[in-house]
């Protein structure tokens, strides 16, 4: 049988709820056969796929607050679900404060497929290959999780659960994504891996962050956090332990960027194999650990010729 | 299956369609309208050969429902040319021998308007990043990109943007 490469949108019914009662509700009411959606760009293509085959699909878009991005200089970054990729980029308060996210979303597909996509969209689809999820994941995001009961707060460390599959309940919508203040001076790089420079899915995904902190022994706290070498996103803790605990050397983080293949679990898949996956954690996240080092150590240097 | 009534604005005209939930922006502007410049290559977002403005942004339109464009406005590659006169990017298009099969040429000339509304003289790394959503299997894109640099030349020398 010849396969239609074009195939059209299974049937469904096209659900827009005024409120956030209304939507949680019928998403309760419809459990085994409504999903809500955001941009749309990735439970599109499932269900064109065959993957998915909801009844209702649920747009949350025009909910209250869904729309808004937000920044309070005493708490942090609020984005609301719907606010698209490109919009983030854009954002002042992105730019300024969150680069590291700005530079995530930038790695994401095509300007196109950005003026749809969300954050909050990327973070509920829990793909190991998501790109921002490193990032919101280093900035300690929380997300804000709506139902008939009221708000709850999901830390986004805690939020996935394999591919696919989150703490998200039936009749639940993940309304906004905060992003609590960063440390001061900090600094981080996302390395993504694909199969061409830009717009693919990511092989291996290397996010890094780096800020000074007093209380470590290093002086320095760092985050790592690999993208589609296990089944969720996976922070790298005894990596980051090791660059607290000891001073940040170039051996140190050779040391660090061992820990972190050792502590991954790719697979073999189109994209690539298990054992190149594993090698290119070591050697990116080499160079995402000595590319915030750099950061941190050239931001020092003028700190003090600021003086 | 339900139907929903879509009113919108599509190359400055007011629209009204009647489509079902699950047809998608790019069905409704070939079938219901017509507008066969939006091409189906891939239906899947990767492609870009459907790409059309929404709300001035550019978006895959076979990754939009219809029903999801309510209020908006739509601009496809037909809407480019005012007066009978062609944008000045479609001009330097033909001009730099930027078109072969022409498949994706209207998704990259609704690419590059959007680029160049936003950035009036965007370097060679900003048009090939702007243009990653665009697939061209003929031209290997060295003259869409000189195309798209003779439009911003044009429009800085004071042409039409």
């Amino acid at each position: 049988m010849i396969r239609n490469t074009h195939p059209t949108l299974p049937e469904f019914e096209y659900i827009r709820p005024q409120s956030v009662g209304e939507a949680c509700d019928f998403l309760t009411r419809h459990a085994a056969d409504a999903r809500p959606f955001l941009g749309g760009t990735d439970v599109f293509v499932r269900m064109r796929d065959g993957v998915l085959n909801p009844k209702y699909l649920v747009d949350v878009k025009a909910l209250p607050g869904m729309q808004e991005i937000r920044f309070d200089p005493q708490s942090g970054l609020t984005i609301g679900a719907a606010v698209n990729m490109n919009r983030v980029i854009a954002a002042a308060e992105t730019r300024e404060h969150y680069p590291l996210l700005a530079d995530a979303c930038r790695s994401v597909a095509s300007y196109q497929l950005r003026s749809r996509a969300t954050v909050v969209g990327n973070i509920c689809n829990a793909s190991p290959a998501g790109d921002t999820l490193g990032a919101c994941l280093a900035f300690n995001g929380v997300l804000h999780i709506q139902s008939s009961q009221g708000v709850r707060q999901e830390l986004l460390s805690n939020f996935f659960r394999g591919p696919g599959k989150t703490t998200l309940q039936t009749g639940e919508i993940a309304a906004a994504l905060f992003l609590p203040l960063p440390h001061a001076g900090s600094q981080g790089v996302y390395i993504k891996l694909g199969r061409n420079k830009l717009s693919d899915l990511s092989l291996v995904g290397v996010t890094a962050l780096g800020y000074p902190d007093p209380g470590a022994p290093s002086g320095y706290r760092f985050r790592l956090i690999l993208a589609s070498v296990a089944p969720t996103p996976l922070i790298a803790k005894q990596a980051e332990d090791c660059l607290a605990a000891q001073p940040v050397t170039p051996a140190s983080i050779q040391e660090a960027a061992r820990l972190a293949s050792e502590a991954c679990a790719p697979i073999d898949d189109v994209r690539g194999s298990a054992r190149y996956r594993k090698q290119m954690v070591k050697n990116l996240s080499a160079r995402a650990l000595t590319s915030v080092w750099e950061k941190l150590n050239r931001r020092g240097q003028n700190d003090i010729s600021s003086d | 299956m339900t139907f929903h009534q879509i009113n919108l604005t599509v190359n400055g005209e007011a629209e009204q369609v009647v489509v079902a939930s699950n047809v998608t922006l790019m069905r409704m502007l070939r079938e219901n309208l017509a507008l066969t410049g939006v091409k189906n290559g891939c239906s899947a977002g990767e492609c870009g050969a459907c790409t059309v403005l929404m709300n001035g942004e550019p978006v895959n339109s076979c990754m939009v429902l219809a029903v999801e464009c309510e209020g908006a406005e739509i601009i496809t590659v037909e809407g480019l040319a005012k007066d009978h006169q062609l944008d000045p990017l479609q001009s330097a298009l033909i001009n730099e021998g930027g078109v072969q099969c022409g498949f994706c040429t209207p998704g990259v000339l609704m690419s590059a308007r959007a680029l160049l509304n936003r950035n009036p003289q965007p370097g060679e790394d900003q048009i090939r990043e702007a243009l990653v959503g665009n697939l061209c299997r003929c031209t290997g894109y060295t003259r869409i990109v000189e195309g798209i640099q003779a439009a911003a030349a044009i429009s800085a020398a004071g042409g039409r943007p």
